[in-house]
């Protein structure tokens, strides 16, 4: 058992810190979750891509520099020490990606890869409906044979980033008679396919990137199948695993959320009043980047990340809420100033992430669904009615 | 970068977990209550043989020589075990204490080879020694000094662990020179809180059983997603304590600067989760859990005892504050 990191893994470590303190913005980009913020993080990821940054555990050939995934979570610690901006791609670089690589074909790779890591193509997760949250084989919308490909109609809500993203990869039903998981496909389209109509949602925080998505008859050629006709459900489990597993949330920006708010505690004199919560948020990212590390040692010795995932998912999502539950308390009356304030303590960063923390526990699954599946699939109790 | 128990670190701890399985289990304890240390000699003289009372015991006194994360990993199975008595004081907290010490000579042969228990106290957070009757030598540390104890008159406190006896030691007595008070502490609190994550284990997978057993309205009461989410809240605190465990292991075994605050936090996690696991347990196996029949309650109060032994949540928060607010902010297990 140890944590030391090989001479190369320092020296790339090194390398990223160099790049990042010379590159960073010194001003933070307007949020990406805002038409001009996007606009910015999109440069950023070509910036970032010219050093050859944006996806440094991919293939070469993709953009990528086959970055073992040890120094891929050096790297995201090292990027979110850097309070480097958040990553307008992360739906496809995280979520898509692995998927891609696990059932994409190699045209499919070629074709989207390279556009994906260079921020050309920015893509939405369409999974979610108006009527199937958190049941999500209960999705209704279609998918029509026709020759050459397929013709998609529905409803897709709840999707983060689509009100300017490129593309959208979502499930669709291809067989009207086959029930829940059976009969599902997964599709790849463009968001400014004829047929497409983007709306966008507000949220909670105000910023307007959140969408719905309607779909009428919007054609997809059979190129653009993820995987195999009737196979969706299987292809979107293994998004859904890194929505939960380390891939979309790896521990970098939770330990910086952390130094931040051990920094802020010192900064205002150690407050006792909040003393113990900040220890256990210290503490609590800490115990997230160490088993993180445990995981990855499994995976490179060939286990494959089942559904402990969600035993992940439920920590982090809960992690972040404690540090920045315990951040606002520190700061007082300030607290309640919102990011955009002039007055915003900490440049708005707490207000900023409080709200957004506030989703964890809803989106990539609820807690409440994880729990579930972590009594059911990781303890062996009795499985819910479905 | 290899975090992660070996093949050979977990074959270690399935071997213990087997012996200890076929050597009585929660038998073992209620004779050690009762007062009878026969059946626990029996035990200790089978670790003994094995070589797991000599974990952490130097290769020229007849020990292993492991480092820290054996040594956690076997205090976690006799967490799981449930095994009673001064374990802790003797694999782990007495071998360091005496570490390049003229006393080392004396005890740690017989220590390692299981012929002999040892227990200590440590004024500020180890008022008393656990189950001194049993052993052939008390250490009191006091400050950063140790002595050789004087054996106790009169009767011991019982602990709310009904396996635990806690004696009183007198001041006085030979002192050991060059004793290492504070190392040794910190064993002891690494090893508090393998114990402690070990008891967690045991409840969780106790609870486990007994609710995919159970059958209420016609299910099993695992089947209801009330029992379902507090089961899965146990399997999560554990999850995340371990690799906090073994995390503070590596930071004691480099020697690095922020060890005590790494053991500290280990603790800290560990005893909660062995808390909370406790107080799950109980609540999921309803009134059966709340009786001395039923062997939960073992493990149940030894969640309790190891919670306030070898530091306070409290304490061990503010040391872990302490050290942030010197800037130690360095990674657990760097
Ligand atoms: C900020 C944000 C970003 C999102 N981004 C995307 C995106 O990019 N793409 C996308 O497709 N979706 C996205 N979502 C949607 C998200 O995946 C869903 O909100 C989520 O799956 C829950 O579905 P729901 O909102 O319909 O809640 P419901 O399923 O209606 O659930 C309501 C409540 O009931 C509980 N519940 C439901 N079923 C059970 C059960 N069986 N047992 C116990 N409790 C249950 C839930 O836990 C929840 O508390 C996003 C959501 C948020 C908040």
């Amino acid at each position: 058992m140890d944590l030391s990191f090989t001479a190369d893994d320092i020296a790339f470590r090194d390398e990223v810190r160099t790049w990042l303190r010379e590159n960073v913005p010194a001003e933070p980009l307007p949020s990406l979750e805002t038409e001009r913020g996007f606009a910015a993080h999109r440069e950023w990821e070509r910036t970032l891509h010219a050093a050859g940054l944006s996806v440094v555990s991919w293939p070469v050939e993709f953009g990528g520099r086959n970055a073992s995934l040890v120094r891929w979570l050096l790297f995201e610690e090292e990027y979110y020490a850097a309070g480097a901006p958040g990553r307008v791609g992360q739906n496809g670089i995280f979520l898509l990606a692995p998927t891609m690589f696990e059932h994409g074909t190699p045209e499919q790779q070629r074709r989207l890869l390279p556009r994906m890591a260079s921020g050309e193509d920015v893509w939405a997760q369409a999974w979610s409906e108006p009527e199937a949250g958190s049941d999500l084989a209960g999705i209704r919308s279609r998918a029509r044979r026709v020759p050459g490909g397929w013709r998609l109609s529905g409803q897709k809500t709840w999707s983060s980033r689509a009100a300017f993203a490129d593309r959208a990869f979502g499930l669709f039903r291809s067989d009207p008679d086959a029930q829940r998981h059976r009969g599902l496909t997964y599709y790849l389209f463009p968001l400014d396919a004829e047929g497409v109509t983007v709306r966008p949602i507000g949220r909670l925080d105000g910023k307007p990137a959140f969408a719905e998505i309607f779909l009428d008859e919007v054609f997809v050629p059979d190129a653009d199948v993820l995987g195999e006709v009737g196979a969706g459900w299987r292809v979107a489990m293994s998004t859904a695993g890194s929505e939960r597993g380390l891939s979309l949330r790896s521990p970098g920006r939770f330990l910086a959320a952390a130094r931040r708010l051990v920094e802020s505690w010192n900064a205002r004199g150690g407050d006792p009043a909040v003393r113990d919560r900040v220890v256990d948020a210290w503490i609590g990212a800490q115990a997230y980047r160490l088993a993180t590390f445990e995981t990855v040692t499994k995976v490179l010795d060939g286990a494959s990340i089942g559904p402990e995932a969600s035993l992940n998912k439920v920590f982090w999502s809960e992690l972040d809420i404690n540090l920045h539950e315990t951040a606002l308390e520190l700061l007082g009356p300030e607290a309640e100033l919102a990011a955009d304030s002039p007055a915003a303590p900490d440049g708005g960063i707490w207000a900023d992430g409080y709200l957004f923390s506030l989703a964890g526990p809803i989106y990539a699954g609820t807690n409440e669904i994880q729990r579930n599946v972590i009594a059911e699939r990781v303890l062996g109790l009795p499985r819910e009615p479905r | 970068m290899k975090f992660a128990r070996t093949t050979g670190q977990l074959d270690m701890a399935e071997a213990l977990r087997a012996l200890l399985d076929s050597s009585g289990g929660a038998a073992v304890a209620r004779s050690w209550a009762d007062g009878d240390q026969e059946p626990w000699r029996r035990v200790w003289d089978r670790l003994g043989e094995m070589g797991l009372c000599g974990v952490a015991v130097p290769h020229r006194h007849g020990g292993l020589e492991l480092d820290s994360v054996e040594l956690a990993l076997c205090l976690e199975e006799l967490g799981y075990a449930g095994l009673p008595g001064p374990c802790l004081e003797s694999i782990a907290v007495v071998p360091a204490l005496l570490a390049d010490t003229d006393a080392e000579q004396d005890w740690l042969p017989a220590l390692a080879a299981g012929r002999a228990v040892a227990t200590a106290a440590f004024t500020e957070h180890v008022p008393r020694a656990l189950d001194a009757d049993a052993a052939a030598v008390l250490f009191r540390c006091d400050g950063d000094s140790a002595a050789v104890a004087r054996r106790p008159d009169g009767a011991p406190e019982r602990s709310i662990d009904p396996t635990r006896r806690l004696w009183k030691l007198d001041s006085g007595g030979t002192t050991i020179a060059g004793a290492r008070v504070a190392a040794a502490f910190d064993v002891g609190v690494l090893g508090c809180a393998a114990q402690s994550l070990g008891v967690a284990r045991r409840l969780l997978d106790t609870s486990v059983r007994y609710v995919g057993e159970r059958h209420q309205f016609g299910r099993p009461v695992g089947g209801f997603q009330a029992v379902k989410h507090h089961v899965a809240n146990v399997a999560l605190k554990i999850e995340f304590a371990r690799p906090l465990l073994y995390g503070a292991c590596l930071s004691l075994d480099s020697g690095a600067e922020h060890a005590p605050r790494d053991v500290s936090a280990a603790k800290l996690a560990a005893a909660e989760a062995a808390h909370f696991a406790s107080r799950t347990a109980l609540q999921v196996h309803g009134a059966i859990g709340y009786t001395a029949e039923n062997d939960l309650q073992l493990w149940l109060t030894k969640a309790t005892a190891l919670r306030s032994a070898w530091g306070t949540a409290a304490w061990h928060r503010r040391r872990v504050a302490d050290a942030l607010a010197d800037g130690c902010t360095a990674p657990i297990g760097s």
